[in-house]
């Protein structure tokens, strides 16, 4: 149990990017032999501070002590020399070397002419393995392991340079609950032997049952720290979020009208496979699930991205035959990417270029651009959309909020039947966030369908008519709203259906 | 560690007739053997001793070339500047011996691979501190050095009365069999391979081509080891430039003219992926051979010269389609085996 002195202390921490605060005077100390869970929501400032921690950024003001000594880690490497390693949700390996030569890497041991000692290599890593009770291969290849090997040979990496602080950032995000166990010993035996592990996890139940003190966070301030004994469930939900889901969600009672879109057996190999479902107009249909559970790849298989193996779609009754994302649109689809920077605007171009770019066909002459049209369709979404911003100024320097409206007008332009959105609200902070949600609710109103792939809790809860749940591939859970509840929905994404939800269990397909 | 295209295919056979028939090299091998026993068959001049030797001795110069470029290359760079590099060490060497003609043949050595490194490092400080990705940078060295080159030489030749007979001896008379220049191509093959498998700054060289973020995160200095692999590169080629001379004689501005395209070709044939973070030498040197040989092949065969090169550039297109087309299947049989969906 906790030693007197903690290993690692952050005191007061602060640090801001531009003029977003994204930290204020947020506390944290961690102690050998135990496991501290750091909560919140997305955007509450725990990433940052993980990434203060490990040398990747440093802070505005604030200190780092280790064993009681100040210091200040200027890189990664740095951090890393002071015995604190990182697992990130997606491990950051080399695929196509080993497991060995991955967990050695920079620090291989050598033979007396300084030539590599593989054997030494081997067997170190089989010591590691066998410690860990996880049988990898030594001279396997990384590409190929799964997430969860992966991750295992970042602990082992970890332990090779005798790591005392061991984060780990959304580690079970991706894996399945025999993964998760497995996870879970190695946690355990590292305890055991003095390492202060720091977990970050949006799975209360996890968090209660591997972690001995906790600590949340809220929109970057820091809000409560004890022993895990000290809070319930309620407790830490209500500090995450602090704030009643009315007035976060302004979820408007909708007619829900004809199917607008169906989507029937959907499979591509090895992503997902049995997907069948139907959003009506005025609907707005949650996609919960995990991290990884196939939910993007889902809707970039609807609007014709990726190719599909097996399945029908159909836009208001009408199969869509062509598989492309300009058939999609013209069937009258929209998706608003997650990733807005890589995949939803030109970060270069004004807001203004950016929001009419699906109309270009529209907005010309002759081969020459409208510019006077082109400013009035900008204008009018980015005004109902409430875009406080400079419809000339390049998207890159707009706030998240800003440029999830530009995002969403540039689709809207194309007035879609069925918009999909794919975490419509993550880093964006609060405020925008409400609008956002605001805006979703009034297209419903307008008889548009909406397909909100949402990794959100209180979003999926506050915003959706009714709830899809995927785990590895497959629906495993179709909620009404007056059903929805966070365990129903955690249990149907983590593979635990049966429990939840009798009518799924066995990952048949969900029944309307 | 190679990519393991193959993998699964072969069950139940010994595990180390599988890494055999899973590596690059044995199929590489087996592609030469057939080449060579059906061209042979077809006309019996293709084994002549004479022919033998001059193939030998050009495939060498190439192979040492692609040995120098498979470092950039697996770290996810590359460098298109060495034709021009060798276009001035060649000349440089053949002047230093018209100039001074009792100058030691090591001097020589010494000079011309000394100019290739320093060459190497303008192309190491422009991708580095100038951020030019390294296509775009040694495509404009590519250019300058050989404009520089051809300014500087002037119309001016120099020919085999102007270079010592020990220095010509190089590319004919032998050890074993094997003329000198032959020897110090595998001497540079067997260090580099030491270099790249048993060393970890040959390990980082294969990290950074895998993955150029996990590399920084691993506390691999990036920038050091693109210099190193940019000043190895530019000194091969400046020390070929030197063996250039030796092999031919005769050199003006043209020599290597054009040639780092069969570098880059030999070296991905020979299983160096352009995406970086595999591949050996060995097996660019093989791929040198392979290009060769076939070239060699399309003579013997009365191939109009036409169509040598569109036939070396199909070599290049087919190795990269294999490959990705295999990595493309390995990664699909990894995600239905990791999912079971």
């Amino acid at each position: 149990m906790p030693d007197a002195r903690p290993i690692v202390e952050l005191l007061k921490i602060s640090k801001s990017f531009g003029s977003t605060r994204v930290l204020n005077n947020v506390d944290l100390s961690l102690y050998a032999g135990e496991v501290h869970a750091l909560l919140g929501e997305n955007g509450a400032g725990k990433s940052t501070l993980v990434k203060i921690l490990s040398g990747v950024y440093l802070p505005d003001q604030g200190d780092i002590r280790l064993s009681s000594d100040l210091i200040e880690f200027k890189t990664p490497a740095q951090a890393r020399q002071a015995g604190i390693a990182v697992i990130y949700q997606e491990p950051t390996l080399f695929p196509d070397l080993s497991v060995a030569e991955n967990i050695y890497m920079g620090r291989q041991p050598r033979h007396r002419g300084g030539l590599i000692d593989y054997a030494a290599m081997n067997r170190g890593v089989a010591t590691i393995m066998s410690q860990l009770a996880i049988p990898l291969r030594a001279q396997d290849p990384v590409l190929g392991l799964s997430i969860a090997d992966q991750q295992i040979v970042e602990i082992a990496k970890a332990l090779t340079f005798a790591a005392k602080v061991l984060v780990m950032d959304e580690p079970t995000a991706a894996l399945s609950s025999t993964e998760v166990a497995r996870l879970f010993d190695v946690v355990k035996r590292l305890r055991s032997q003095g390492v202060a592990l720091l977990f970050i996890s949006h799975r209360l139940e996890e968090v209660f049952s591997i972690s001995q003190r906790i600590t949340v966070l809220r929109d970057g301030e820091f809000i409560a720290t004890g022993p895990v004994s000290d809070f319930t469930t309620e407790d830490v939900i209500r500090k995450m979020v602090g704030r009643g889901m009315a007035t976060l969600f302004p979820k408007e009672t909708v007619e829900i009208g004809e199917p607008v879109l169906r989507a029937q057996g959907l499979r591509r190999a090895g992503v997902f496979r049995d997907i069948s479902f139907e959003v009506r107009r005025g609907e707005i249909v949650a996609l919960a699930g995990l991290v990884g559970a196939g939910r993007t790849e889902v809707a970039r298989a609807i609007f014709g991205i990726d190719p599909l193996d097996e399945g029908e779609i159909a836009v208001e009754g009408k199969p869509l035959e062509k598989r492309n994302p300009k058939a999609a649109m013209a069937a009258g689809l929209a998706l608003v990417p997650e990733d807005r920077q890589q995949q939803g605007l030109v970060l270069e171009l004004s807001a203004k270029r950016n929001a009419t770019l699906t109309l270009l066909r529209q907005l010309h002459r002759f081969g020459l651009m409208l510019p006077g049209r082109e400013k009035a369709v900008a204008r009018e979404w980015t005004e109902r959309l409430q875009f406080r911003g400079h419809l000339d100024e390049p998207v890159r320097v707009l706030s998240g909020g800003n440029q999830q409206k530009v995002v969403l007008a540039k689709w809207l332009a194309t007035q879609p039947k069925l918009l999909i959105v794919d975490e419509p609200t993550r880093g964006i902070d609060v405020g925008a966030k409400a609008e956002v949600h605001r805006t979703l609710s009034q297209l419903a109103k307008t008889g548009m369908g909406i397909l909100m792939i949402s990794s959100e809790m209180p979003e999926v809860l506050g915003m959706a008519d009714r709830i899809l749940v995927m785990h590895e591939g497959r629906l495993t859970g179709e909620f009404s709203r007056a059903e929805a509840n966070e365990e129903r929905i955690m249990a149907a994404a983590t593979g635990n259906a049966g429990a939840a939800n009798a009518d799924n269990a066995g990952n048949t397909k969900p029944q309307r | 560690m190679k990519r393991d295209y193959l993998m699964g295919k072969f069950g139940g056979l010994s595990q180390a007739w599988e890494r055999l028939l899973r590596s690059r090299e044995a199929w590489l091998v087996l592609l030469l053997a057939v080449l060579v026993i059906g061209t042979a068959s077809a006309n019996t001049r293709f084994l002549g001793s004479q022919n033998i030797k001059d193939l030998m001795l050009n495939v060498s110069l190439i192979a040492l070339l692609a040995i120098g470029q498979s470092i950039p290359i697996i770290m996810r760079q590359i460098d298109l500047s060495v034709g021009s590099i060798v276009g001035i060490t060649a000349f440089l060497s053949g002047l230093i011996f018209f100039d001074h003609p009792n100058t030691p043949n090591l001097l020589v050595f010494l000079v011309g691979t000394g100019v290739g490194v320093l060459l190497g490092a303008i192309n190491a400080a422009l991708i580095i501190w100038g951020r030019v990705p390294s296509l775009i940078a040694t495509l404009g060295t590519l250019y300058i050095y050989r404009g520089a080159d051809y300014a500087w030489v002037h119309g001016r030749q120099i020919n085999a009365a102007n270079v010592p007979a020990s220095f010509l001896a190089l590319g004919n008379i032998g050890f074993l069999g094997l003329p000198l220049l032959m020897w110090i191509v595998l001497l540079f093959l067997v260090l580099a391979a030491v270099v790249l498998r048993q060393l970890p700054m040959g390990r980082e060289c294969y990290a950074i081509g895998s993955n150029p973020t996990a590399a920084v995160l691993a506390g691999i200095n990036v920038h050091r080891r693109v210099c190193m692999g940019f000043l190895f590169s530019g000194g091969i080629a400046g020390l070929t430039g030197v063996l250039w001379l030796a092999r031919f004689g005769t050199v003006d501005a043209t020599a290597g003219l054009g040639i780092e395209f069969q570098v880059v070709t030999a070296a991905v044939v020979g299983g160096v992926a352009i995406t970086g973070g595999s591949g050996t030498v060995g097996g660019a040197a093989l791929g040198a051979l392979l290009l060769g040989v076939f070239n060699s092949a399309l003579v013997v065969l009365r191939v109009p010269p036409f169509w040598q090169q569109a036939f070396q550039g199909t070599m290049l297109l087919v190795a990269i389609s294999v490959d990705a087309y295999l990595a493309h299947r390995l990664a699909i049989r990894l995600r239905i085996k990791r999912s079971h969906l």
